[in-house]
């Protein structure tokens, strides 16, 4: 190890001129606008949450409600963010222009987007026993912020459908995938925000 | 080798739409609907304007029975939320549609189909929300539309319900028009134009978007939970089941306040873009605007409390948000000193404009100082829900949005319709207005004083009030007929008007460089600039000219603009641009249907409306044939 940077290889100037941030194209800003104001809008639903939860008695969840088992949320949650993972693989497969890659990392990051909204239909059936959004606070919170969230992974999976099928038509290529990239990051952006409901809604009760 | 006339001729074939009634339904032309935006703006102000003279009306004298109870809490109500909602952002995004491309030296915005779709809901919004009248249950719990007053137990009518879904409906609008805002500032301005050169009404707009995209969601959140509670039995503000009503007044308010600088700061922008044009000289202090601007939209998320301070808050949070208020008046005064500093060193012209300017300084720092008396807690206690308020928050919205809005009534009417206003008119205009305001307003700071609550439908003999409330009720009807010469005035002007030429004021920003009205396309090639005040650099117009025939400026492909990088306006690549389409009409019909149907309590009309939203987006989403080929 010498102490001398000089002594080792200045960066070329393909190197350099990688680093320097490429224009973003409008697409891309939009997008991330979008997911700027949503974002803050599950942020408000989230304080409103604690700010109700504080208010109230020391007793949470309200009303002689169990805090929520956590098992099954924890394995919706792996579900959930391992789908992120071929979304990725898609995203940079058409890149590089592999369709083939984007197909299959769309295929599966469906597969489990959709089981995770499956496993939370089936999450609710087992609530539903317990109390309903009509029951208390507790209630009114815990099912509009998990189906608020629930109704965000429905549109991100119509969007991997949508995108799926313009992947089988030739709509995109090496140079042609705002659109995969767009829904990329919107996905992304879900389960991010799954993390947050998950450690405020599931495991903030038991704390 | 093609010549400059049948370039230009290409141009003006692929940017025009088609003339006729489909047409009228398709257009994406950021122009035409910045025109609309305005004309339906006005619409809503005239209306929000006879519900205020209405009010006006029954309070010109004690005991007066000509509007019950009932009534007046829905005329107030919808005299407030439409003046906020339908008249005061629209109106302000429509002369930001219509100029700030033109500002920007770009073609049209980021997203023209997404501007389309913008208009359309919020005419089916502000329509939606006024039809109430039509079944006599507009609503009526305040434009602040407290809980547990409007909850299910004591508002069970469905009058709030128009208030929540209409809301609901509206933001996405706003929000759509605040994101193309921001993205068409980002990346469609002209090469040159580095952050330090982008005129001060775009940079007013952009922060003022930025406060849209963070301030609106409460909103929606506050709206979507009381539409909960009324609909379905939800419990967010009802606190028998562990829910809290004074959740709503902090989501309102934390949307709120900033939506009083999304309502002044273009407002500003307006004034920042006047003053240097009739003080012929730059402003002073650009940095300091820009920066002000900034802070000011920042700053205006940390004050929402001082709404609350009757409410019964710990100590300690009122000082906190007493401090920030008082901190917010900074940016103003730095703003004030600067657009006065610029009169003093520069060579003022008092035309209209400018004279609708000078009525704004003056009204918007009255409303200031009334402003500053709030941030302070034990007045406010005293003062609060009094006309006081009233008083000081007409002086802040109507000198510091209304009067700004005339003036670029008067500045850019001319570009927009290619005919200069009568001097003489707009003049009375102003002198009708500003002195009806005063008369109208000033007394309630007496009235509010003396101890007379806002929102009563009338008052006893004998309080000291009546000759204050007689005051106000004349000073209505002057302002009134001030507004009436200013539209018999633009009316006029459409007829007989002088033609305004190019560039009628001397003016410094790129829309005084193109034709008035300006052609589809804006500019045939596109403009360079080396400062912020391009049209005061001595050889621009002369470059633009040369420029007209340099196939590079005019961009190869011809329905086409030239995206820009972030920062420095350095060019990256011409982006084709949609055509004109139905689809952003269908779209927000759709949406129409839902939010309708949720309000009727019809579930399957509203769920009718989603497939299609879902069709009409796939549409929109879908490339075209020559975008798939290439």
């Amino acid at each position: 190890m010498t102490a001398d940077a000089r002594a080792v290889t200045a960066p070329t100037a393909e190197e350099v001129a990688a680093e320097v941030p490429a224009g973003r194209p409008t697409g891309w800003w939009g997008m991330v606008m979008f997911i700027t104001t949503e974002a803050t809008l599950f942020a408000a639903l989230v304080a409103s949450y604690f700010y109700l939860r504080f208010q109230s008695t020391p007793e949470w969840p309200l009303g002689g409600i169990k805090a929520p088992e956590l098992s099954l949320p924890l394995v919706m949650s792996a579900i959930l963010l391992s789908s992120s993972g071929p979304m990725v693989l898609a995203d940079r497969g058409i890149r590089a222009g592999h369709v083939g890659r984007l197909r299959l990392g769309l295929a599966a990051t469906f597969v489990l987007g959709a089981t995770f909204l499956g496993l939370q239909g089936y999450e609710y059936t087992i609530k539903l026993k317990e109390f309903t959004p009509t029951t208390n606070v507790y209630g009114s919170l815990f099912f509009a912020i998990t189906g608020f969230h629930g109704m965000h992974v429905m549109v991100g999976l119509l969007l991997i459908l949508f995108v799926q099928v313009r992947a089988w038509l030739g709509h995109f290529g090496r140079g042609r995938h705002l659109h995969v990239q767009t829904t990329a990051m919107y996905w992304h952006f879900v389960d991010a925000v799954w993390v947050v409901i998950m450690l405020s809604l599931y495991i903030g009760p038991h704390l | 080798m093609t010549t400059v006339a049948e370039r230009t001729q290409r141009l003006a074939e692929s940017w025009e739409e088609a003339p006729g009634l489909a047409s009228w339904f398709k257009t994406v032309d950021h122009k035409k609907i910045g025109r609309r935006y305005i004309w339906t703006a006005s619409v809503f102000f005239a209306a929000a304007g006879f519900e205020a003279l209405a009010l006006r009306t029954q309070l010109a004298r004690p005991d007066q029975t000509l509007i019950g109870p009932g009534a007046y809490n829905q005329l107030f109500t919808m005299h407030g939320t439409t003046m906020i909602f339908l008249f005061a952002t629209p109106m302000l995004f429509g002369f930001g549609n219509y100029f700030v491309p033109l500002m920007l030296g770009a073609r049209d915005m980021a997203f023209p189909r997404l501007n389309a779709f913008g208009y359309w809901v919020f005419l089916f919004a502000g329509l939606l929300m006024n039809a109430s009248f039509l079944f006599g249950q507009a609503p009526n719990g305040g434009w602040f539309n407290y809980v547990p007053l409007t909850g299910p137990e004591y508002t069970p009518e469905v009058n709030i319900g128009f208030y929540t879904v209409g809301l609901l409906f509206l933001g996405i609008s706003t929000t759509a028009g605040a994101i193309n805002f921001i993205v068409t500032t980002f990346k469609l301005r002209a090469p040159g134009m580095s952050l330090n050169r982008i005129p001060l009404f775009v940079w007013a707009v952009l922060a003022t978007a930025f406060a849209v995209v963070f301030a609106l969601p409460a909103l929606n959140a506050d709206n979507a939970m009381l539409l909960l509670d009324r609909k379905f039995g939800f419990h967010f503000f009802d606190p028998a089941a562990g829910g809290d009503p004074v959740l709503w007044q902090h989501l309102f308010w934390l949307f709120g306040h900033p939506d009083v600088y999304i309502i002044v700061l273009p407002a500003l922008g307006i004034v920042s873009a006047i003053v240097p044009v009739f003080s012929r000289r730059p402003m002073v202090g650009y940095f300091w605007l820009v920066l002000a601007n900034v802070a000011t939209a920042v700053i205006s998320f940390g004050v929402w409390v001082h709404h609350m301070f009757a409410v019964g808050l710990p100590q300690l949070s009122m000082s906190f948000f007493s401090a920030a208020s008082l901190l917010i008046t900074i940016p103003g005064g730095i703003q004030i000193f600067a657009w006065v500093a610029t009169m003093l060193r520069g060579r003022v012209v008092l035309a209209t404009p400018m004279l609708f300017v000078v009525g704004f300084l003056i009204s918007f720092v009255a409303g200031g100082l009334t402003g500053v008396m709030f941030g302070v807690v034990p007045f406010d206690q005293q003062i609060t829900d009094s006309y006081f308020v009233v008083a000081h928050f007409h002086y802040v919205l109507f000198g510091g949005a209304v009067f700004p809005i005339l003036a670029a009534v008067y500045y850019w009417m001319p570009k927009i319709t290619g005919r200069l206003l009568d001097e003489r008119l707009g003049k009375l205009s102003f002198w009708l207005i500003f002195g009806g305001f005063n008369l109208l307003f000033f007394p309630m700071h007496v009235s509010g004083l003396l101890g007379m609550p806002r929102r009563v439908y009338t008052f006893l003999p004998g309080l000291g009030w009546e000759g204050w409330n007689l005051a106000s009720s004349i000073g209505a009807y002057v302002v009134a007929a001030g507004f009436l010469a200013t539209l018999g005035n633009l009316l006029w002007s459409l007829r007989r008007g002088r033609p305004a030429g190019d560039d009628p004021w001397g003016g410094d920003s790129l829309e005084w460089a193109t034709s008035s009205p300006p052609p589809p396309y804006n500019f045939a090639a596109v403009p360079v600039v080396h400062s912020a005040y391009p049209l005061w650099e001595d050889r621009f117009r002369e470059r633009l000219d040369t420029a007209q025939g340099s196939p590079g400026r005019q961009l190869a492909g011809d329905h086409e603009v030239l995206r820009t990088s972030e920062l420095d306006a350095e060019p990256e690549r011409a982006i084709e641009m949609p055509e004109e389409t139905v689809v952003p009409l269908v779209v927000a019909l759709g949406f129409l249907v839902a939010f309708g149907g949720l309000l009727a309590g019809w579930y399957l009309v509203a769920a009718l409306g989603v497939p299609v939203v879902l069709a009409g987006l796939a549409a929109w989403a879908w490339p075209r044939r020559e975008e798939v080929a290439r």
